[in-house]
């Protein structure tokens, strides 16, 4: 008998790391992949959650919540891939065109 | 069972010629917008003809309620006409002098531009007038005071592309203005005290009113602010200044604005307001020694100047110094009868003195004319019977009711009486003093064989001619009969019309007085045995009203004012006809005296100095400078720039850097969860 | 007990994986990371129940995210990471903030449930149920969800094709 609590620690850890992954990372593709980590984490609550409320819509909710981070990967793939095309690098701070 | 003579069709009509003057005016030919503006002009005088007829039906005064205009707890103002004796005169005149005056503008406009606008204005000035007349209550006679004064500004700075026009304009207005002040304040008095605006209801409220002897109270207050207001309109001390300026205008609006009818309104209110004013001594004195001072300020520069126009504009303010002097010895059926006898020969000698102008190739000064009695004879006779008239000669118009105001004058003071005769005599000689100048001795101009048009400040606003008159070039010629006829109708007039006020003690039945009874007389309580009410002034209480025992008294005063006239002719002759050397030699030993009157005193520049630059000085420094740029432009324009400035600062989060913009969001993300948590836990 | 042990263990794993996603300079070796936190994610659903969830976790997440991910680093063969200068912000505002962040949502979260505890197998996870709430409550969701879907596929097609490949077709 798990505490809700531990799965909710651990949930919170990954969106740590995720967030700070996104925050320290230079690599564009590495950003992403802290992206998807985010998502897990967060995917992880909702079951958890449903799992105390014994309710089913936390499980439906998540398998929504990866369709939608599939077709955000290949969107932002297809992203990346079009700006190194043109920037011909993958580092971050290199792709700042968009300053004021 | 009072018959509905539906009344409202008499202001309404002028309107409805005004608006289709004024909006399709342009399009359609000058003969077709004439027609149109003598059609709805005439159609109300002959409305009024109609009401005339059928006014021996109705019981008086008679109402006739349109619709309700507002209403605010016990106090309500409904658009309703009031139809009386005094309405009845004022009707006549209004719409008669002015049916003419239309036909003549018809003849002295038409080579001028924008010919469509002068009738549009000149319809809007009768609705605006018919409406204050025909008013059952303060507000709606509000609605056309300040209308006239409205149509008068159109009118004056007609050529408004002339400077001197559109400052004259703009000072007639303002002037104006601050008379309506005291007015103003005089309605909110009323409403605060008595809940109403209706005539009806006003004067039964204050009847029982005893006078106020002892001291100022709510009546001489209303008195004296509706007096503030009545000085404005009719241009008396110390809001006369507009009216000389006025005459920038076209000779018509002078005529009919300035002479006939819009300067009466101020004497009408008051003849109106009469129930209050006999309640309040100290306020008719006012009016009285208003009006006096009035009188003999205006003969006074009257004499003096040179412009035609100018010298009949100062004689209407002496004038109408008369008629409140009438007023404020409580003979108002007195001022009344001046009122309409002076609306036709004075209306009839600015008409003249336009086709004088006319005929001289727009010359106003009298130095330049001379000899033209020859030349342009029907004007020369009309402007003649209305010289006499106004000197006070019997047996034409002016000389009863003059005489008639003079006696009622000597009857509550004898200052009244010999200020009033000191000015007849100076009204005579002026008047004779501009007849001798004008027609008579060499000409004196430049007239002959060219037709100039420096008096017709031209506007060219594209309107076709056809059917105008083939320029002229054939020298000093009388006008077209469109100027004439109006000239003979009023001169008859100026003739007979005092024939209806002969005094008893001439043989008359004074007709006049007796019609206008059942208005000034029926309210008061402080009527003689005879009919007569008069109004005791605060300083003659103790001498009451004089008893017309013998008519010898007043045929000797008849016979003096007679003689003051006949002395103003002899005097004007002297020095015009007989000697006009004698003039200058005068002028220049009373030296500076002199200059002082051809100044006008002076009073302009005093104004100018008193108010006018101080306003202005005021106005740009405090409003213009400290309100308007420092506190409004200057608070747009810092909140401009201080968006700008605040923008400046936060673009730099702009940086296009990915990894601050998420910086941002985790900071962002943890503040808004912060705020939740400390929310949800209040 | 065996329930705890085994949620320890695999949360360890994840927190691991995590960690050095982060810690590691070279793209694929944190792809690898995330891998192995997505495989250890699998089992706590298993754990608590949702069977459909861990096996749709496998395939999809880690099946076929995580491939395309890999495929996309090796095309655009990308290298180690270089040493470039950071955003200021991001760290001073950043790293503060998702620790706050986190202090705060874990803080509550914990308050919140305290020590009520989750059986292991809690969750009817199976395909059928998870279908029929599928079909039935969150039919909309789910149709517009797969709208979505065809959308980023020719989102994805038209943003990664190169640019010769029409210039080519046209010339021909």
């Amino acid at each position: 008998m798990v505490p809700i609590s531990y799965y909710l620690v651990l949930s919170g850890i990954l969106f740590a790391c995720g967030v700070t992954g996104f925050l320290i990372k230079r690599n564009i593709i590495s950003i992403f992949m802290s992206i998807e980590l985010m998502l897990n984490g967060v995917n992880l609550s909702f079951v958890a959650f449903a799992a105390q409320w014994h309710a089913l819509s936390g499980q439906v909710f998540v398998f929504f919540v990866m369709v939608v981070a599939a077709a955000e990967a290949a969107v932002g793939l297809a992203i990346i891939i079009a700006v190194y095309r043109t920037r011909e690098t993958l580092n971050i701070d290199q792709v700042d065109l968009l300053k004021l | 069972m009072t018959p509905n003579l539906h009344l409202w069709l008499i202001p309404l009509l002028p309107l409805v010629g005004a608006t289709i003057n004024g909006f399709s005016g342009k399009k359609l030919s000058r003969q077709a917008v004439a027609s149109v503006a003598l059609l709805f002009s005439g159609a109300a005088f002959a409305m009024v003809l109609y009401v005339a007829s059928r006014f021996a039906l109705l019981t008086t005064p008679h109402i006739e309620f349109l619709a309700t205009w507002m209403r605010a707890g016990k106090f309500q103002v409904d658009f309703s006409f009031y139809l009386d004796q005094l309405s009845l005169v004022m009707l006549l005149v209004v719409t008669g002098v002015g049916f003419l005056i239309h036909i003549y503008s018809v003849g002295y406009m038409w080579e001028e531009g924008g010919f469509y606008r002068f009738f549009a204005y000149l319809n809007l000035f009768m609705f605006f007038m018919l409406t204050l007349v025909l008013a059952s209550n303060y507000l709606v006679m509000f609605i056309g005071w300040e209308g006239v004064g409205l149509a008068s500004y159109l009118l004056i700075g007609f050529w408004f592309t002339k400077d001197a026009a559109a400052s004259a304009g703009k000072k007639a207005f303002i002037v104006n203005r601050i008379g309506d002040f005291g007015f103003l304040i005089a309605l909110f008095l009323l409403i605060q005290h008595f809940d109403s605006l209706d005539f009806g209801q006003v004067f039964r409220s204050v009847a029982p009113i005893s006078p106020e002897t002892g001291g100022a109270g709510l009546l001489t207050a209303v008195g004296l602010l509706l007096m503030l207001g009545a000085a404005g309109k009719s241009a008396q001390i110390p809001l006369y200044v507009w009216l000389p300026d006025a005459m920038e205008g076209p000779t018509p609006v002078s005529a009919l604005i300035h002479a006939a009818t819009m300067v009466t309104a101020g004497v009408y209110m008051v003849s109106r307001s009469h129930v209050i004013f006999e309640r309040a001594p100290i306020a008719l004195t006012v009016v009285a020694i208003v009006g006096m001072l009035t009188a003999l300020f205006a003969a006074t520069i009257g004499i003096t100047q040179t412009d035609i126009k100018k010298v009949l504009a100062y004689s209407t303010v002496s004038q109408l110094g008369y008629m409140f002097i009438a007023c404020g010895v409580g003979a108002f059926s007195a001022a009344i009868f001046h009122l309409m006898t002076h609306a036709f020969f004075k209306g009839l000698l600015f008409l003249a003195a336009g086709s004088v102008i006319h005929a001289v190739s727009g010359e106003q000064d009298m130095r330049q004319m001379g000899g033209l009695w020859t030349k342009i004879p029907w004007t020369f006779w009309t402007m003649t019977i209305a010289t006499f008239a106004i000197a006070g000669i019997p047996p034409f118009a002016g000389f009863f009711s003059k005489d008639e105001i003079l006696w009622r004058a000597y009857q509550a003071s004898w200052v009244y009486w010999f200020i009033g005769l000191f000015t007849a005599f100076l009204t005579s000689f002026y008047m004779f003093r501009l007849w001798f100048m004008t027609f008579f001795g060499e000409y004196r101009g430049q007239a002959e064989g060219g037709h100039g048009d420096s008096a017709h400040g031209h506007l060219d606003d594209g309107d076709t001619r056809a059917g105008a008159p083939a320029p002229h070039g054939h020298g000093i010629h009388e006008g077209p009969w469109a100027m004439v006829i109006p000239l003979v109708v009023l001169a008859v007039l100026s003739l007979i019309g005092g024939w209806i006020g002969v005094p008893g003690s001439l043989g008359g039945g004074n007709h006049f007085d007796k019609f206008l009874g059942p208005v000034f007389h029926s309210t008061t309580p402080a009527v003689d045995a005879e009919g007569h009410g008069v109004a005791a002034p605060a300083e003659q209480e103790t001498e009451g009203p004089e008893p017309r025992t013998g008519h010898s008294t007043e045929l000797l005063f008849t016979g003096i004012s007679v003689f003051a006239g006949l002395l103003g002719f002899v005097l004007a002759w002297l020095l015009y006809y007989r000697d006009p050397q004698l003039p200058q030699r005068i002028a220049t030993s009373l030296g500076g005296f002199y200059e002082a009157v051809v100044h006008k005193y002076y009073i302009d520049e005093l104004y100018a100095t008193l108010f006018v630059k101080p306003l202005i000085a005021g106005s740009a420094l405090i409003l213009w400078h400290g309100i308007d740029q420092d506190v409004i432009d200057a608070s747009l324009d810092n909140s401009a720039h201080g968006a700008s400035e605040v923008s400046d600062s936060v673009r730099h989060m702009q940086s296009g850097n990915l990894r601050s913009y998420a910086g941002w969001v985790a900071a962002g993300a943890a503040a808004v969860i912060a705020y939740m948590i400390w929310m949800g836990t209040r | 007990m065996t329930h705890l042990i085994i949620f320890l263990f695999f949360g360890a794993l994840c927190v691991a994986g995590a960690v050095n996603l982060l810690v590691q300079r070279h793209p694929i070796n944190s792809a690898l990371s995330l891998v192995v936190v997505m495989g250890s994610l699998a089992v706590e659903y298993l754990l608590l129940g949702a069977e459909f969830v861990a096996a749709v976790q496998v395939i999809v997440y880690a099946g076929a995210i995580m491939v395309l991910f890999v495929f996309v680093i090796m095309l655009l063969n990308a290298g180690e990471e270089e040493r470039s200068k950071g955003s200021r912000v991001a760290l001073l505002f950043g790293i503060p903030g998702m620790l706050i962040g986190s202090v705060l949502v874990g803080w509550v979260l914990i308050e919140r449930t305290g020590s009520q505890t989750v059986a292991a197998g809690a969750l009817p996870g199976a395909p059928r149920t998870i279908g029929w709430l599928l079909f039935h409550n969150f039919l909309l969701p789910f149709e517009v969800t797969s709208i979505l879907v065809l959308i980023a596929i020719m989102g994805a097609v038209v943003l990664a094709t190169h640019p010769d490949t029409d210039a080519g077709k046209k010339e021909s």
